[in-house]
């Protein structure tokens, strides 16, 4: 039943989520909602410099004030040694990111924290940070990838070397990663049209609604517990234990609900320091971020240079790329940058590729995972040279893309060859769309249209299925719903049990109630605590067989389970619902329980493509998207309406970098848009409702097909917006966001020097 | 209903930790982003930028109270149909200030209803399926007006009652 991709009872249909009433009605609990007797309130102090030594601490006034509780700071910490830990989807250097949470002898940006207070009262903690004195000797704050590169560039952290530039050269350069197919000097020989490019994208924000949270209660006997809104139950306790000095089995991370993510809840914050202060004062403590502080302070992903050449046949076939790629990793190495090499030509086929890429330290906030991290940067570089590449041609770029694009077989920028991928269908999709074939027309407007790649992740979930007495059923896992995954594992289980979907109740449980369970990110979620949870039901029929065998007194392999039903040739033999056997269970055996973990292998990647329509005011820049259809391939959609908001969701995100999202900074190196309203994130008046084609190619060698659908529709909008702004106005953005004084700047220059003085004068 | 709350507090702060109405959100504290909508004396408002002590004598009504008893209003009904939420932290204030829409324009236009929740964000959807559960909402409540059945909150049925029926449909499709 479940290997084929059709014919299901329970997927692909569009049950209500399990955890929905609680959500619209104000019950749901996410994690500052928590509170407990005698908890105290945490506040953190953040650097006001952007780049400086800390001379000095001192925290007596503050502790002095009425109502204070405890103050910490890095020295209550244990010093780590350099070493990586592998946290979900990316390796942390633990020294690194315990300077993260607490800074130690440097600032690296503003809103570093530096010590944190716990109070009676959110009021007195604020109250005491204004009494923490620091002592600074301030240093020249580095913003850019460019200034970090150049020679004698202020050196952020003095121990980071790179394998360049040796063992004795202090640098800000962390790695360069090269990728390299074929000579692309020969591939550019070959090519009739070469387009060379260089393209900026700014640093944005994940944006998510719910700002961090934590609290912390640490026992007498060395065990605590987390309260937190996380994406990794497990890799919050693994980071903390670290952070903390505590063996990783004294800590129970309790799952919030989570108000949003997108990849910016992977990694800690707050959590080892509201079990320190906990520790300190013995009662619960709670931090929760203010929204500036999410913005300073939090990690959001990297801005980036990205120079982009790509060559031609006539005939339109693609020959040779060749690209060089800055990202800015915020205080601490590790931006996306490895991810954006290998993304950024991805959906193609070229014989001759040269990749450079740089992970660069610069003074701003440590970069974390945002959706398909470092592939939507990459793809606005080498999805508008495509474009171009194109038009050059005098090809439709659907076609184009579809005549270069990667299919089974191709290799991968990495090199080895994948396996059966849906791009080429999902291109399709977009050209066969009543969008496409609609006509555009009106003054000031054009249409673009780009596409994306996306790794997906697999890594390692653990489930289990719970069968109760009156056949109903639960399923225990250990990802966090983010956007409805819960609703797809209990539909896993209704489709493999032969359940009704009301009958089974999905939990997400704390780590000591769950086996290892990596982070809800990678879009690996349905993919692989789905295989998990097929797995688990699985078990259960594999269980249930052998209590009807006993029953009938046949052997397991004799009984056949189907649609719901044991069954058996013979006499004597009555086949029984799950329901029916599930009142019997205590005669023939006990309680049944299925369980299986996975360590997913043979991930699928995902492929989107955008198609956007814009107008663009020629008097003030500003873009308007007056229609937007998002084609993506899932594998198999589970629950179609949730895999149609991630499709949706992505595109909005992609906008928003497209047009309006950019950290601002002053010549200080001080953030100054740390508000929503001058970080200007896509209102429902900026968009247009949100087409979407779920393409269904399913990854080989999943139960059930299914192809990771959380981040890629991210990845084309930026791009589609720069080829739809092209159409409509000929001109070519190259830097993100294409704001409205980019805009008109780049038109005023294009309609030349008459205009530019009427501008000037105007001015 | 009567509390006593600091002077300081904001009402988001007297709901949440005085009164441990916890359904209303704090996303900004700045009334950009709309996620502690509350309705006082019928006007969609943030309780972030209002004190609590401004609440004395004033008709506050927030998600807690959307729903009459079990049946959910006609609004938490359709943003379930919809899939309207993903994480679901913006959602009371979408609700609130969507009710409060509806009750003042109970025939509102896809534009009108895009005016009227521009002061909520939402990050993960994109905001169709949240325009889309609005209309079909507003079309819902009509038609039960028009049928005598009551008006806005209240037209829906319960949580179990409406779930089977949505079943049902779907299986219709």
């Amino acid at each position: 039943m479940a290997a084929s991709t059709n014919g299901y009872r329970v997927i692909g249909t569009r049950p209500i989520r399990h955890d929905g009433v609680d959500k619209v009605t104000g019950r749901a609990k996410y994690g500052a909602d928590y509170a407990f007797p005698g908890m105290l309130h945490g506040k953190v102090l953040r650097s006001p410099h952007a780049h400086a030594i800390i001379k000095s601490i001192k925290v007596d006034k503050a502790l002095a004030l009425p109502g204070v509780k405890a103050v910490v700071t890095s020295a209550d910490l244990p010093e780590l040694a350099d070493k990586m830990e592998q946290a979900g989807e990316q390796a942390l250097n633990l020294a690194q990111l315990s300077q993260n949470i607490l800074a130690r002898n440097k600032v690296l940006y503003d809103g570093h924290a530096i010590a944190a207070v716990a109070a009676t009262s959110p009021h007195i903690a604020e109250e005491a940070l204004r009494l923490i004195e620091v002592e600074y000797e301030l240093l020249p704050p580095v913003m850019t990838v460019e200034d970090a590169m150049k020679p004698g560039a202020p050196i952020l952290l003095p121990k980071l070397r790179n394998k360049d530039e040796g063992p004795d050269k202090p640098t800000n350069v962390a790695t360069h990663i090269q990728f390299k197919r074929g000579d692309v000097n020969d591939g550019f020989k070959s090519a009739d049209y070469t387009i060379e490019r260089e393209f900026k994208t700014a640093m944005v924000h994940q944006g998510y609604i719910e700002p961090h949270n934590a609290v912390g209660i640490y026992n007498s006997d060395g065990h605590a517990t987390i309260y937190c809104s996380t994406q990794g139950t497990f890799v919050v306790r693994a980071l903390s234990a670290a952070v903390l000095g505590m063996p990783e089995g004294h800590i129970k991370v309790v799952p919030a609900e989570i108000g949003g993510g997108f990849g910016g809840k992977t990694t800690i914050y707050l959590e080892p320091l509201s079990v320190l202060l906990s520790k300190k004062t013995g009662a619960p403590v709670k931090l929760v971020m203010s929204r500036a502080e999410v913005l300073r302070g939090s990690g959001p992903t990297s801005g980036s240079t990205i120079r982009c050449k790509m060559g031609c046949t006539k005939a339109g076939k693609l020959v040779a790329a060749q690209i060089w790629m800055a990202y800015e990793a915020g205080g601490f190495p590790g931006s996306p940058v490895g991810a954006g090499a290998m993304t950024i030509v991805a959906p193609y086929d070229i014989p001759n590729i040269l990749i450079d890429a740089y992970d660069v330290v610069v003074n701003r906030p440590k970069t974390a995972a945002y959706r398909a991290p470092g592939a939507t940067n990459a793809a606005m570089a080498s999805e508008s040279v495509v474009d171009e590449l194109a038009e050059k041609c005098g090809i439709d770029p659907c076609d184009f893309r579809i005549m270069n694009g990667a299919k089974e077989g191709t290799p991968q920028t990495a090199g080895p060859p994948y396996r059966r991928i849906g791009y080429i269908e999902t291109v399709q999709a977009i050209k066969n769309s009543p969008h496409y074939k609609s006509k555009l027309e009106g003054p000031n407007r054009g249409r673009g249209v780009a596409t994306g790649f996306w790794f997906n992740v697999g890594l390692q979930s653990s489930s289990i299925v719970n069968l109760h007495t009156d056949g109903t059923a639960s399923v225990v896992i250990g990802s966090v719903d983010i956007g409805g995954t819960r609703a797809a594992q209990a539909m896993i289980v209704a489709e493999v049990l032969g359940l009704d979907i009301n009958d089974v109740r999905p939990l997400v449980a704390d780590t000591d109630s769950i086996g290892h369970t990596d982070v809800t990110g990678g879009s690996r979620t349905a993919f692989a605590t789905g295989w998990a949870t097929y797995d688990a039901a699985q078990d259960v029929v594999r269980q249930l067989k052998e209590r009807a065998a006993r029953l009938w007194e046949k052997k397991p392999e004799e009984v056949t389970f189907s649609n719901g039903v044991l069954s058996a040739q013979g006499e004597g033999v009555k086949p029984m619902t799950v329901k029916e056997i599930a009142s019997r269970l205590a005669r023939t055996g006990g309680p049944v329980t299925g369980r299986a973990t996975v360590n997913a292998r043979g991930v699928g990647p995902g492929f989107a493509a955008a198609l956007i329509d814009v107008e663009v005011d020629p008097d003030t820049g500003k873009v308007q998207i007056l229609r937007a259809t998002v084609a993506q391939d899932v594998g198999k959609a589970i629950h179609p309406s949730y895999v149609e908001g991630q499709m949706q969701g992505g595109t909005a995100q992609g906008i928003g970098w497209a047009l309006n999202e950019e950290y601002f900074y002053d010549d200080k190196g001080n953030l100054r848009n740390f508000g929503l309203l001058d970080y200007r994130m896509p209102t429902c008046l900026d968009l247009p409702l949100i087409e979407t084609a779920i393409v269904e190619v399913p990854t080989p060698g999943h139960p059930l097909g299914v192809r990771g659908v959380g981040e890629v529709s991210i990845v084309p909008p930026p791009a589609a917006i720069a080829n739809a702004i092209y159409r409509a106005t000929g001109v070519r953005m190259t830097e993100c966001p294409m704001s409205p004084p980019k805009v008109l700047k780049a038109m005023l220059k294009k309609r030349g020097g008459a205009e530019n003085q009427a501008a000037a004068a105007g001015r | 209903m009567e509390f006593l709350c600091e002077p300081r507090q904001s009402l988001l702060e007297a709901l949440r930790d005085v009164l441990e109405l916890t359904g209303s959100k704090e996303g900004c504290l700045t009334g950009d982003c709309g996620a502690c909508t509350v309705i006082v004396d019928g006007r969609a408002t943030c309780s972030c930028l209002m004190l609590g002590v401004e609440a004395q004598g004033k008709n506050i009504r927030t998600v807690e109270g959307l729903a009459k008893g079990p049946t959910l209003d006609v609004l938490q009904q359709k943003f379930l149909e919809h899939a309207s939420l993903q994480c679901g932290i913006c959602t009371p204030g979408f609700l609130m200030s969507s009710r409060a829409l509806l009750d003042r324009n109970p025939n509102p236009t896809e534009a009108e209803i895009r005016y009227a929740l521009a002061g909520n964000l939402c990050r993960c959807t994109g905001y169709d399926k949240i325009v889309r559960a609005v209309i079909d909402a507003a079309k819902s409540q009509s038609d039960a007006a028009k049928a005598g059945r009551g008006t806005g909150t209240g037209a829906g049925a319960s949580a179990t009652e409406m779930t089977d029926e949505f079943l049902k449909e779907q299986e219709g499709k």
